[in-house]
């Protein structure tokens, strides 16, 4: 084993280790403490991963193609004499740029949302919640999970990682449990991503069957895709399925919103910076099958495209914080598929990369709201917070800044490479992200105008909002200077640069040459420009002149209304999909319980009436009879031995 | 030469005693003391057995037996007192409402 293969390991071992140790002694031992075995192993873990990167990026640049491409196997789990290879399942890992920037972004969010969790889960007098020990150790089997999928050197390891962290996204989004509203939710969040899994698992299954082997060392090879030939488009299509899933693009989009329901630490975490992106990582890992297909890429382009224009619509109509900024988070993926279909899977990276920053810090910011309003979350509801919590407002103040794409703030550089890159493509996708761009600002300076300026309005019950304790505050504060600063890794030169270091790995996607993207300045200057204009028009409309606002609601009902039921997708699927189905289940159940249940009963009525019988007439209660039979049986055996020896 | 028969003939006669003790008395006490002659007539019988191979393993399985045997003899006493002192009579019969 090589030694990036054992650091790799270590960063596995580190979090799953936290999970056992938290979920077995928790509850008894560990209680309050919970939280640091945790912290403990995420920040060794980063540590790591920070140290494989380092090793990484030693490689020299002429070995680099090779070396990157290479597996590293570190266990062979199971061997059969199937295929050209004579086993072929091994736990490989790919260590190289992508896995690495994956691995710091992963870690170091999961970090700062472990910290904050510690403050989020308990009440105003430093009670825990019920299910304290039960949170850290799901979440540091999630961290575990989102490890093993962007390390994985194969796809099945891939398919394991990518199960595995539904099944966290499952446990915590119905982490209140005995909530109606939060069960539902998890169940829907894992039946959608099922659909797209799928497809996901009938793309694997083509590719098995296509090049009889699952490592990516063979199947991106010139010799795998070879074998791939005139499959490429079916496959690419496939696998998309299962990114559109995960990463809640159209028409897959519905769970993501509903899994607000869920911790709000969780929120940022999962249904925002890390697991949501795992389709985007996917889709640029089998960049090699993608760009072999023209279409697959124009499919990926036009869902991208389609899904942040979409999702940025209904955001701008929602009136609970967490919704608004979930809307956000998909019509942000959506830019990220976008890049992605425009041939700069590099750029999809690096917003991928400066979102997990700024998104997590808003989620964070909404969860530091919630906290202080006792839950409340309904923006109708409470307002002006700016005074009351100085430090929430400022962060999420940055955090706005940098999702609207404000000049020079992280969100900014890599949002603009992704428009140009879908301008250069071609001008639809183009005006459709800047459109985008511009309703991005607006929405987002509509939440924060209404929450933390204006007159202050408390929800009832709710004496005074106080700001949040400093397990809350750290976090919020070291995201964003995250949020500030993550652009300069896509704009910096020399070797720390993001997309320097992607270049090698990404090769397949031919995405534009750096320079072409910096000089590009009457463009950056149009999407700085819109995004102070949509900044701007927020604050008139509803801070300057707040008629506006109800006068445009009165104006357009229809489109009002639309926007507000989310384009009525849901009730559309509940119609056409979940009805039915649920009508086939209370039929089969139905069937089972009176039909089949009835000819099983009526079936063994015989033997069941025998058997009475004999315990009637047998069964008398005197050991003496008993000692009887006993005795028969003996002599019966006696004799039958006798007869035959 | 060996008694060896003889101990397996004596050994069967105390077993067969104890066997139509066991199906004809109704004092507990007695089923009992029936079950334990049964005992020894299959420790006598192991004994010889090991007699007639002329090996030492029937005796030492015999000593096996023994214990469990002395064990089993505690527990099951303790059991008769037990049922005496719920029923106040030592008949079976008593405990016919028993069966399933």
């Amino acid at each position: 084993m090589t030694s990036s293969a054992t650091l790799a390991t270590a960063i596995l071992l580190l979090p799953a280790g936290a999970a056992a140790l938290v979920g077995l002694l928790g509850p008894r031992l560990l209680r309050g403490r919970s939280h640091w075995v945790v912290i403990l192993a995420v920040g060794a873990a980063l540590a790591l991963s920070w140290r494989l990167f380092e090793q990484v990026r030693a490689v020299p640049a002429e070995a680099r193609a090779e070396e990157y491409a290479r597996t590293h196997t570190v266990y062979s789990w199971f061997r059969a004499d199937v295929g050209e290879r004579g086993h072929w399942f091994d736990i490989d890992f790919r260590i190289d740029p992508l896995t690495c920037v994956m691995l710091l972004t992963v870690l170091s969010v999961s970090l700062l949302v472990v910290i904050y969790s510690v403050g989020y889960l308990r009440d105003h007098h430093g009670r825990r919640e019920h299910g304290y020990e039960r949170f850290f150790a799901f979440l540091a089997l999630f961290v575990f999970s989102m490890c093993t999928l962007v390390l994985a050197g194969n796809f099945i390891l891939l398919y394991v990682g990518w199960e595995l962290v539904g099944l966290c996204s499952y446990l915590l989004i119905g982490f209140y449990y005995p909530r109606p509203s939060a069960a539902a939710a998890a169940q829907k969040a894992f039946l959608v991503n099922r659909v797209g899994d799928l497809g996901f698992g009938l793309g694997i299954l083509v590719i098995y069957l296509s090049c009889g082997d699952l490592r990516y060392e063979a199947v991106f090879s010139e010799a795998g895709l070879a074998r791939l030939d005139g499959r490429e488009t079916l496959v690419s299509l496939l696998l998309l399925c299962g990114a559109v899933g995960k990463s809640a693009q159209l028409p897959l989009h519905v769970w993501l919103p509903d899994a607000m329901e869920g911790p709000t630490p969780v929120s940022a975490l999962i249904h925002a910076a890390t697991m949501v992106t795992a389709g985007v990582y996917m889709v640029a890992r089998c960049g090699a099958i993608f760009a072999e297909s023209a279409t697959a890429m124009a499919v990926v382009a036009t869902i991208g495209a389609a899904t942040a224009l979409f999702a940025a619509t209904i955001a701008l109509a929602q009136t609970d914080l967490k919704r608004v900024l979930a809307y956000s988070t998909i019509s942000q993926l959506g830019y990220m598929f976008l890049g992605l279909g425009a041939m700069a899977s590099d750029s999809a990276i690096f917003h991928l990369f400066t979102h997990a920053f700024f998104k997590a810090l808003l989620f964070l910011g909404a969860g530091s709201v919630m906290h202080a309003l006792h839950g409340e979350i309904d923006l109708r509801r409470f307002g002006g917070l700016g005074r009351s919590m100085p430090v929430t407002a400022a962060t999420f103040w940055i955090g706005g800044l940098a999702l609207a794409g404000f000049p020079l703030l992280s969100g900014f550089w890599s949002k603009d490479e992704i428009i140009h890159a879908a301008l250069m493509r071609s001008p639809w996708l183009g005006v459709t992200a800047q459109v985008t761009a511009f309703l991005t600002a607006f929405y987002t300076f509509r939440m924060i105008f209404l929450a933390f300026h204006g007159p202050r309005r408390l929800p009832e019950g709710v004496e005074h909002a106080h700001e949040s304790g400093r397990w809350m505050i750290v976090p919020l504060l070291l995201l964003s200077l995250g949020a500030v600063g993550a652009g300069a890794a896509g704009v910096i030169p020399g070797d720390l640069n993001l997309h320097e270091q992607l270049r090698t790995v990404l090769v397949a996607m031919n995405h534009a040459p750096r320079d072409e993207l910096l000089e590009s300045f009457p463009l950056m200057a149009l999407s700085g420009g819109l995004a102070v204009l949509g900044i701007g028009g927020a604050w008139f409309v509803y801070r300057r002149r707040p008629i506006l606002a109800m006068a445009a609601a009165v104006l357009w009902p229809r489109a009002a209304r639309v926007l507000r039921g989310k384009y009525f997708i849901d009730e559309f699927y509940d119609a056409l999909i979940v009805r039915p189905l649920r009508r086939l289940g209370r039929v089969c159940y139905g069937t089972d319980r009176f039909g089949i249940d009835t000819v099983l009963w009526l079936i063994t009525a015989v033997p069941r009436s025998l058997g009475f019988m004999l315990k009637e007439s047998l069964q008398q209660g005197a050991l003496q009879g008993y000692a009887m039979g006993m005795v028969v049986g003996l002599l019966v055996i006696v004799v039958a031995v006798l007869a035959g020896g | 030469m060996t008694y060896a028969p003889q101990l397996m003939v004596l050994g069967a006669v105390l077993f067969a005693l104890g066997v139509v003790g066991f199906l004809t008395r109704r004092n507990l006490i007695v089923m009992f003391l029936c079950t334990e002659i049964m005992f020894q007539g299959i420790l006598l019988n192991l004994i010889a057995m090991g007699l007639q191979r002329g090996n030492v393993s029937g005796q030492a399985l015999g000593l096996f037996v023994l214990v469990v045997a002395a064990v089993e003899a505690g527990l099951g006493l303790a059991i008769v007192v037990l049922l005496y002192r719920r029923r106040g009579t030592l008949d079976a019969e008593s405990w016919m409402t028993l069966r399933g």
